[in-house]
C-alpha cells in the first residue's frame, strides 16, 4: 500500500473556477465556526494516547502530571510473560468542554528475555481499533456520529534515558509502528541525564530515526497561527519529561517537583525539562490535529490496504462500480459457510465413526453371546450323554442284578428241589 | 481491586467504563484549546452550503435569494427581462463563493424554474427529487472508493425552501403532495412567499391553517420535533416551529426610511421593510438558515436523509441477482429510490437537468 498524500491541504475553493461574490451587507454565516464548536462541544471529544515504554518508565506518572488527575494504577511487575495493552478511559471535563480520555498502556514491555515479539501486540491493538471503526463504517444501519472512536490518535514511545542511543527494541518498534500511528517520541526520566549529554542524545536519536526511516509525527506548519510555535517546539524533539504528581514548595509557591538532596527538579520549568513542551504540543495546540491525522491518513491508509486485501479495487469508467458493503458481507458470509459446512463435516466424520465402533462393539458381542450359548449346549449335550450313560448302567446293573437275583433263585430253587428229592430218596429206602 | 480496572487480551480493544473526574484540581490543563483548534481548522478548510429553492413562477424565488445573501446571486435574473416560463421543469445551480470576517462559504443555489406552471403539473417533484437522490448518490459513491478524498466534495441540498403562493386559504394539493414527498428525503422549510399582500391577522390565520394541515398529513417540516437532541434544542426548535411558515417578503433594492438606509419594496402606499419584523418575517427566516441553524442543517443531511438513503441504496442492491464477479452497487434508478418509495417508479419524464459542472445523462434500465 502506497502511503497517503502531503501534510498540507490547500487553501478552500482555490482550485475551482468559481466566481468570489462581494456582500453589500453583514449576512451573518460568520458565526459558522461558533455553530460547529457548539456543536463539537455538546457532543464531547475523544482522545486516545498509547504509551509505550519499558516497565517503571514513569508511563503511568507522566499522564497523571500531564491531565493534573490520579489515574488508577498499580505499578506492574516485571514478570509479564509477554505484552499485554490495557486500556482506561476517563470523563475529564474542563469549563464547558468534555474530553473522553483512553489511555492504552503497554504492560510488560521490554521485561522478557525474547522481545522479538514484543511489538506485536500493540500493531494488533491499533489494528483493532481501526478495525471496529471500518465495521462500523461499513454497517448498512450505522451511527457514525455519536460513535465512541478507540482509534489511537498518538503514541508517545518513551526512551530509556541511556544517554546513549536508541535500543535495537525501540527501532524495530517504532518502524512497525510509524505508518499506524502518529508517534511523538520522548525521553523518559530526564532527569538522570546532564544537560551537555542530553543534547548529544538527543541529536543521535533523532539521526537515528532518520537514517532508518522512522516517520514521526510532524507538528503542522502549514496554518500560520500555530506554524511558528510548531516550528520551534520541533526541534526539540525528543522532548526530555520529568513527571511528578509530588508538590514541593518553591519560593513561596507549590509546585510539581521532585526533590533530591542535591536539588529540586521542576516539572513545569523550562530550564529542567521539556514537560511544558510536551503539554504545549499534545493538548493546546496539536490535539484536533492529532485527531485529524488519525483519521485522514493512517485510518484511510489501513482502510485501503484491508480492502485491497480482500481483493477489491476501484473501478475503471467501463465496468460497474462495486459495493463494498456487499462485497465484505459476502465475502464475510462466504467464509462463514465454509466454516459451517467444515463444521458440518466434521460432525458427520464423527456420527460415523460412533456408528462404526458402535457396530464393531455389537459384533463382538454378538460373537461372545454365540460362544456361550455354544458352550452352553455343548454342556448339556455332554451332561446328557452323561446322563444317558449312567441310565444305561444303571440299567445293566439292574438287569444284572435282576438276572443274579434270578440265577440265585434257581440255585435256590434247584438246591431245594434237590434236598427234597433226596429226602424222597431217603423215604423210599 | 478496583472494580473498573480490566485487563483486556493483547488485541482486545475493550476500555472500562469512563469515570467523570474534574482535572481543575492541580492546576490548568488546557483541553479547552482545542475549540480553538476547531475553530481554526474550519475556516481554514472552508463551508459549504447548499439550498434550494421551490415554487411556481412570480413568488419571488431568485429575490429571496438575493436577499437572504446580500448579493446578487443570480445575475441573469432581472425582473423585467423574465424568460418565458419553460416548457418543462428545470433545475438550475450556481455557485459563489462568499467571505465574511475571515470565514469563506461555498455557496449552491439550485432554482426549479417551471415548477407547478404546467397545466398538469403531475409528478413535477420527481425531477427535483431526482437531483436530490442524485447528490446523495454521488456522495455514496465517493465513500465507498478505495482510495477517498481527503474531503469528499458535498453537493447535498442542505436546505430546501418552499414557496407557498399566498392564496390566504390552506395547502393546495400540489403544496401538500410535495411536502409529503419532500420532507422525507431533505430539510424543508415551507415560507409564505409575497406576504405583503397578506395583512397580519390574514397572516396569522393563513399559518395556523397551513400548520394544521402539515399535521393533518403528518408532514415533519424543518426543525423536525424528532431530532431536537436535548431539553434546550426543544425549547428553542419549539418556539421556530410555531412560527412556521414564516411570512417573508424579498427587496434587493435600497430606500430611504427615516433616514436609515434599508432594503424593502417601494409601493405607492408605503415602504415594506424586508429587515422590520413588524412587517414580515424575513429576519426570522435569515437567522434559522444562516445564523443558528446552518450546521445543524448540515448535520441533519448527513447523519439522516443521508443516512436513509445510503440504507435503502445498500439494501436494493443485495436484492438483486448477482452477476459474475462481485456485482455490486446497481445504477440509481432515474427517480429516487427514497426512503418512501411509492408503489411504482415515475418514468424520468421530459425533465432536463442542467448544472455548471458536466451533464450526466439519465441512465437506462
Amino acid at each position: 500500500c502506497r502511503h497517503g498524500f502531503s501534510n498540507v491541504s490547500p487553501l478552500p475553493f482555490q482550485n475551482e473556477e468559481l466566481r468570489n461574490l462581494s456582500l453589500s451587507g453583514h449576512v451573518g454565516f460568520d458565526s459558522l465556526p461558533d455553530q460547529l464548536v457548539n456543536k463539537s462541544t455538546s457532543q464531547g471529544f475523544c482522545f486516545n494516547i498509547l504509551c509505550v515504554g519499558e516497565t517503571g518508565i514513569g508511563k503511568s506518572t507522566l499522564m497523571d502530571t500531564l491531565f493534573n488527575t490520579k489515574f488508577e494504577s498499580d505499578p506492574a511487575t516485571h514478570n509479564e510473560p509477554g505484552v499485554r495493552l490495557k486500556a482506561r478511559s476517563y470523563e475529564l471535563q474542563e469549563s464547558n468542554v468534555r474530553l473522553k480520555l483512553t489511555i492504552v498502556d503497554t504492560v510488560g514491555f521490554g521485561d522478557q528475555i525474547n522481545k522479538d515479539d514484543s511489538y506485536k501486540p500493540i500493531v494488533e491493538y491499533i489494528d483493532a481499533q481501526f478495525e471496529a471503526y471500518l465495521q462500523e463504517e461499513l454497517k448498512i444501519k450505522r451511527s457514525l456520529f455519536n460513535y465512541h472512536d478507540t482509534r489511537i490518535h498518538a503514541c508517545l514511545y518513551f526512551i530509556a534515558p541511556t544517554g546513549h542511543s536508541l535500543k535495537s527494541l525501540d527501532l524495530v518498534t517504532m518502524k512497525k509502528l510509524d505508518s499506524k500511528v502518529n508517534i511523538i517520541p520522548i525521553i523518559a526520566k530526564a532527569d538522570t541525564i546532564a544537560k551537555n549529554e542530553l543534547h548529544k542524545f538527543k541529536s543521535k536519536i533523532m539521526s537515528e530515526l532518520v537514517s532508518n526511516g522512522v516517520q514521526i509525527y510532524q507538528f503542522p506548519t502549514d496554518e500560520e497561527t500555530v506554524a511558528e510555535i510548531n516550528a520551534t517546539m520541533s526541534v526539540h524533539l525528543p522532548f526530555a519529561v520529568v513527571g511528578s504528581t509530588e508538590e514541593v514548595k518553591i519560593g513561596n509557591k507549590m509546585a510539581k517537583a521532585r526533590q533530591y538532596p542535591w536539588g529540586v527538579v521542576q516539572v513545569e520549568n523550562e530550564n529542567h525539562c521539556d514537560f511544558v513542551k510536551l503539554r504545549e504540543m499534545l493538548i493546546r495546540v496539536n490535539m484536533e490535529d492529532l485527531r485529524e491525522q488519525t483519521h485522514t491518513r493512517h485510518y484511510e491508509l489501513y482502510r485501503r490496504c484491508k480492502l485491497e486485501e480482500m481483493g477489491f479495487k476501484d473501478t475503471d469508467p467501463d465496468s460497474k462500480p462495486f459495493s463494498l458493503q456487499e462485497t465484505y458481507e459476502a465475502k464475510r458470509n462466504e467464509f462463514l459457510g465454509e466454516l459451517q459446512k467444515k463444521e458440518e463435516e466434521m460432525r458427520q466424520m464423527f456420527v460415523m465413526r460412533v456408528k462404526e465402533k458402535e457396530a464393531e462393539l455389537k459384533e463382538a458381542e454378538k460373537e461372545l453371546h454365540e460362544k456361550f450359548d455354544l458352550l452352553k449346549r455343548t454342556h448339556q449335550e455332554e451332561k446328557k450323554k452323561v446322563e444317558d450313560k449312567k441310565k444305561e448302567l444303571e440299567e445293566e446293573v439292574n438287569n444284572f442284578q435282576k438276572k443274579k437275583a434270578a440265577a440265585q433263585l434257581l440255585q435256590s430253587q434247584a438246591q431245594q428241589s434237590g434236598a427234597q428229592q433226596t429226602k424222597k430218596d431217603k423215604d423210599k429206602k | 481491586m478496583d472494580p473498573l480496572r480490566q485487563s483486556p487480551s493483547p488485541s482486545s480493544s475493550q476500555a472500562s467504563s469512563p469515570r467523570t473526574l474534574s482535572c481543575e484540581g492541580l492546576g490548568y490543563v488546557g483541553i479547552e484549546a482545542v475549540l480553538d483548534q476547531l475553530k481554526i481548522k474550519a475556516m481554514k478548510m472552508g463551508f459549504e452550503f447548499n439550498i434550494m429553492v421551490v415554487g411556481q413562477s412570480g413568488l419571488g424565488k431568485s429575490t429571496m435569494v438575493n436577499t437572504l445573501f446580500k448579493s446578487k446571486i443570480w445575475k441573469s435574473m432581472m425582473p423585467g427581462l423574465r424568460v418565458p416560463t419553460p416548457q418543462t421543469l428545470q433545475l438550475h445551480s450556481v455557485t459563489h463563493v462568499i467571505e465574511e470576517n475571515g470565514v469563506k462559504l461555498k455557496l449552491t443555489v439550485t432554482d426549479t424554474p417551471g415548477f407547478g406552471d404546467q397545466i398538469n403539473n403531475d409528478k413535477c417533484w420527481d425531477p427535483i427529487l431526482g437531483y436530490i437522490n442524485e447528490q446523495y448518490e454521488r456522495y455514496l459513491q465517493e465513500e465507498i472508493l478505495i482510495t477517498r478524498q481527503r474531503r469528499i466534495p458535498d453537493t447535498r441540498v442542505h436546505c430546501c425552501i418552499y414557496f407557498v403562493p399566498p392564496t390566504g386559504h390552506c395547502l393546495r394539493p400540489l403544496d401538500l403532495e410535495f411536502l409529503q414527498r419532500l420532507c422525507r428525503a431533505v430539510n424543508v422549510v415551507p415560507v409564505i412567499a409575497r406576504a405583503d399582500s397578506l395583512t397580519i391577522e390574514e397572516r396569522e390565520a393563513f399559518r395556523h391553517r397551513i400548520q394544521d394541515d402539515l399535521k393533518t398529513h403528518s408532514i415533519e417540516v424543518y426543525p423536525q420535533k424528532c431530532f431536537d437532541e436535548d431539553i434546550n434544542d426543544k425549547i428553542l426548535n419549539s418556539k421556530i416551529r410555531e412560527r412556521i411558515p414564516f411570512a417573508v417578503v424579498g427587496a434587493d433594492r435600497e430606500h430611504m426610511v427615516n433616514g436609515r438606509c434599508v432594503l424593502g419594496r417601494k409601493t405607492k402606499w408605503g415602504i415594506i421593510e424586508v429587515e422590520n419584523m413588524a412587517h414580515c418575517e424575513f429576519p426570522l427566516l435569515r437567522d434559522l438558515l444562516i445564523r443558528s441553524h446552518l450546521q445543524d442543517l448540515k448535520d441533519i443531511t448527513h447523519n439522516v436523509h443521508y443516512e436513509n438513503y445510503r440504507i435503502v441504496r445498500l439494501k436494493e442492491s443485495h436484492a438483486l441477482p448477482r452477476g459474475p464477479g462481485w456485482v455490486n452497487l446497481a445504477p440509481a434508478p432515474p427517480t429516487a429510490p427514497g426512503p418512501a418509495p411509492t408503489g411504482t417508479r415515475a418514468s424520468p419524464g421530459p425533465a432536463k437537468v442542467c448544472r455548471w459542472a458536466e451533464d450526466n445523462s439519465d441512465e437506462d434500465f
